[in-house]
């Protein structure tokens, strides 16, 4: 059992949880993630390691609730506990000198970002930072991101918090400028938004690294179950990635293997009560 | 005697036969399908024995069971005492007497088997091994050694892990075996269904280990978690057992369409992650058309999982003959009598879907026997222009799998073959001081007799080392 010790929210439906998984904290890599199960019947779900503190024993995950499973995960108190925790998973992200770096975060994608532009900025890249979400209130980690980024760009589709719009406008302004114009791309986010992004950078030829979030279950490369296709390659997210070359990325095939269960998942929230319902119906929209 | 008597009367009795649950039944839940001898049906069974002096069937036998001593020792209704013989070589045999391929090994070699009446030491073991589960208190209690002060890793707890446990605690080895998953058992948990060996047999084995004092750890990912130089730091000895988890792709177009999985992710999300009852949120497609390639025990553990699922139509696609065919007799019999449809002699082609990404269907190449290959069965080649289409809404492969390179790419000075399986030498031992391995990592896929085979062979060699070494490896 794996002991939750803080649980905020931090967006409508979004939890930060800290949780005690001291053999993960000491050895996880941004980049990487876990599998977690809520409780004996749950569902084996992969969840990005957000931070980590060796120390205190303690990993960070930020959680969207967007189905059953993800909404037992993030109504665990403190003090109760997740079933099984396995990790970390995937390859660690490959941080390098790159120069400027664009790091791109739609929705929740934005937590999934935040270790990995920290990573980073420490490594000593500019790291200018977009970020975007439906309204302001779905804005994430804009002042934890702001401690090390050159700049944080905020983009709301109702304008309710920085600008208007979507982050690709944003990004596009930033590559128009000479002075700006990133060498490497990372984007984390719901699957337009990456595609919109890599179709944005690829006539530009930028490197754009896309982190993927398949289906998984045992996330060691035993099933095959998160297969993504990259370039001619087919390849197993859990171990070759997350994170994959977006340029290669076959974005429609992601699309629909996502779209496997989604009548399942219909069914189960028609069996949940009204009020968790609307509230993940609400965030799915 | 009576031996005598049916010697010289030139009868050998007649094999016993299985009860099974009824079959219209059984291809609608997942309840086990063998019910297991009756007393007395064992013992008559156990009476048909020549108690030959040569003992062929031992030889069978990868890990040298005293088969005639213990099916003696039913035939005179002293089930202790067989359980007792059984036990001290088969440390598992509740599991064996269930998933061994015995018309290969045991029963393979009986002298009756010429007459197609070998004994059924496969249905007497499970008999004995269940007999023994019923009555822990008629079981001389295990005594364990003083503690030898020495420390084992094991990584994996499928048969070999289990094995190797069992045995270095039996001989006072402090012993933690580390597991990916959150469950033990490997294989014998997330692969074989509840339908041939129910969960609680696997359970009850694993607390066995536990009352042993062998500590197992799930949610530790070896190569991720921690590291096999750690763990050898850590250890006096490291036993890696980590079996065969990757699954071969077809390599065919289709393969990525929504509703094609490999026999891994499908039984895995069926019986590790319990996606066949209401309670548990793991889902499954239940479709009425399942297609599944390949000719093996995975495959018939597949299809005959999606008859359960409600499969209407259930089938096995092979591009040999049912003579070919890797998978056990019995579940092939099995198969059949649940109405899963053969169609031999055909190669999947490419798996066709709709505009949705949904697989719809399969396009096959029909085949037929050519000369033999290097594996002595014979190669299977395409009668030309003989392409045709069989509908299905989930396509399962079950062609095989590989070594899983997910440890052993980060222990790169780890010996391995061509393949990525780890080299040994006969007891088991790596190229590394102190590091073991056995089971599907180093076979490829195998059996867990096999398996258990060599957790025994190595415990015995980590034995043998720990007491030669002073101190940890130096790294
Ligand atoms: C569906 C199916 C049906 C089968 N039916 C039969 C049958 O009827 N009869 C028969 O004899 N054989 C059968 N087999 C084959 C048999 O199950 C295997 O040969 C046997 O289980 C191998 O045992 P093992 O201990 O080597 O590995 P496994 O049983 O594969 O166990 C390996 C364990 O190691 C764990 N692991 C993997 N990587 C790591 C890591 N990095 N860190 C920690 N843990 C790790 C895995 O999660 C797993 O629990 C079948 C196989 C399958 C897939
Ligand atoms: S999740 Fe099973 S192989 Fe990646």
């Amino acid at each position: 059992m794996f002991e939750i010790i803080e649980n905020t929210i931090l967006a409508p439906n979004v939890h930060r949880l800290v949780v005690r998984a001291p053999r993960i904290a000491r050895v996880r890599q941004p980049g990487q993630f876990v599998i977690v199960r809520a409780d004996v019947h749950g569902e084996r779900i992969p969840l990005t390691i957000g931070d980590a503190d060796m120390a205190a024993g303690t990993i960070t995950l930020f959680v969207q609730a967007v189905g059953t499973s993800t909404l037992q995960i993030v109504h665990t108190p403190v003090g109760g506990a997740l079933q099984d925790v396995a990790g970390p998973l995937g390859s660690a992200t490959e941080i390098e000198q790159w120069g400027r770096v664009a790091c791109v975060g739609g929705g929740l994608g934005t937590a999934v970002l935040y270790p990995l532009a920290k990573a980073l900025a420490e490594a000593g890249n500019e790291v200018t930072t977009i970020i975007g979400g439906r309204s302001a209130p779905y804005i994430l980690l804009e002042d934890e991101l702001q401690a090390f980024s050159r700049k944080v760009i905020v983009t709301t589709e109702d304008g309710s918090h920085g600008r208007q719009g979507f982050v690709t406008a944003a990004l596009q302004e930033l590559m128009e400028d000479p002075r700006r114009c990133p060498a490497v791309v990372f984007a984390v986010g719901p699957v337009p938004m990456m595609r919109a992004v890599c179709e944005l950078t690829r006539p530009e030829r930028i490197r754009t690294i896309v982190s993927l979030n398949p289906i998984m279950i045992d996330g060691t490369g035993m099933c095959g179950g998160c297969r993504v296709r990259v370039g001619e390659e087919t390849k197993f997210a859990c171990v070759d990635g997350p994170e994959f070359d977006g340029h290669l990325v076959d974005f429609k095939l992601l699309t629909d293997r996502l779209s496997m269960y989604r009548e399942e998942e219909c069914r189960m929230l028609s069996q949940l009560p009204e009020e968790l319902r609307n509230q993940i119906v609400t965030v799915r929209r | 005697m009576k031996n005598n008597l049916q010697r010289e009367n030139g009868r050998w009795g007649q094999r016993v036969l299985m009860p099974e649950q009824d079959h219209h039944l059984r291809c609608r839940n997942f309840d086990e399908v063998n019910l297991g001898l009756s007393e007395e049906a064992a013992i008559a069974e156990a009476r048909r024995c020549l108690q030959c002096k040569s003992a062929p069937c031992i030889a069978g036998c990868p890990v040298a069971v005293d088969i005639p001593a213990f099916i003696a020792a039913v035939a005179g209704t002293r089930m202790a005492e067989a359980a007792r013989i059984l036990l001290a070589d088969n440390t598992l045999p509740a599991i064996c007497g269930r998933v061994c391929p015995q018309e290969e090994q045991c029963e393979g070699l009986c002298v009756l088997d010429r007459k197609g009446q070998a004994i059924a030491v496969g249905y007497l073991e499970r008999f004995v091994a269940d007999w023994a589960l019923r009555h822990p208190e008629q079981l001389a209690p295990t005594v364990i050694p003083k503690a030898s002060g020495k420390k084992v890793a094991v990584v994996g707890s499928g048969p070999a892990g289990l094995t190797v446990a069992g045995e270095l605690a039996r001989m006072g080895h402090e012993v933690i075996i580390y597991e990916a998953l959150h469950d033990t058992g490997g294989v014998l948990r997330y692969g074989i269904p509840e339908f041939r060996l129910p969960k609680e047999i696997v359970d009850i084995e694993v607390a066995r280990l536990a009352q042993l004092g062998v500590c197992i750890e799930c949610n530790v990912v070896v190569g991720k978690t921690i590291t096999l130089p750690k763990m050898r730091n850590e250890h006096d000895a490291v036993f890696i057992a980590n079996g065969a988890g990757l699954p071969t792709m077809l390599n065919i177009p289709g393969e990525n369409l929504k509703g094609v999985f490999s026999a891994n992710e499908y039984l895995t999300r069926v019986n590790l992650m319990g996606a066949w009852r209401q309670d548990h949120a793991t889902p499954i497609p239940r479709s009425r058309q399942v297609v599944v390639i390949g000719g093996g025990n995975t495959a018939m553990d597949a299809v005959r999982t999606a008859r359960r699922l409600g499969a209407a139509r259930a089938v096995i696609l092979y591009r040999r003959s049912e003579a070919e065919m890797p998978a056990r007799i019995e579940e092939i019999k099995h198969a059949k009598e649940e109405g899963v449809e053969f169609v031999m002699l055909t190669a999947p082609l490419e798996i066709l879907g709709d505009n949705q990404g949904w697989v719809n269907g399969l396009r096959c190449q029909a085949m037929r026997l050519g000369e033999p290959d290097t594996s002595g069965r014979r190669r299977p080649v395409p009668v030309e222009g003989k392409v045709f289409e069989l509908e299905a809404q989930v396509v399962v492969n079950a062609v095989g799998t590989g070594a899983n390179p997910l440890l052993t790419a980060t222990a790169p000075e780890l010996g391995l073959n061509r393949w990525g399986n780890i080299e040994v030498d006969t007891t088991g031992q790596t190229n590394l001081a102190g590091v073991f391995a056995g089971g599907d990592i180093v076979r490829g896929g195998a059996t867990v007799i096999l398996a258990m085979g060599d957790g025994k062979r190595a415990a015995g060699a980590i034995d043998t080392y720990l007491q030669r070494c002073k101190g940890r490896p130096l790294m």
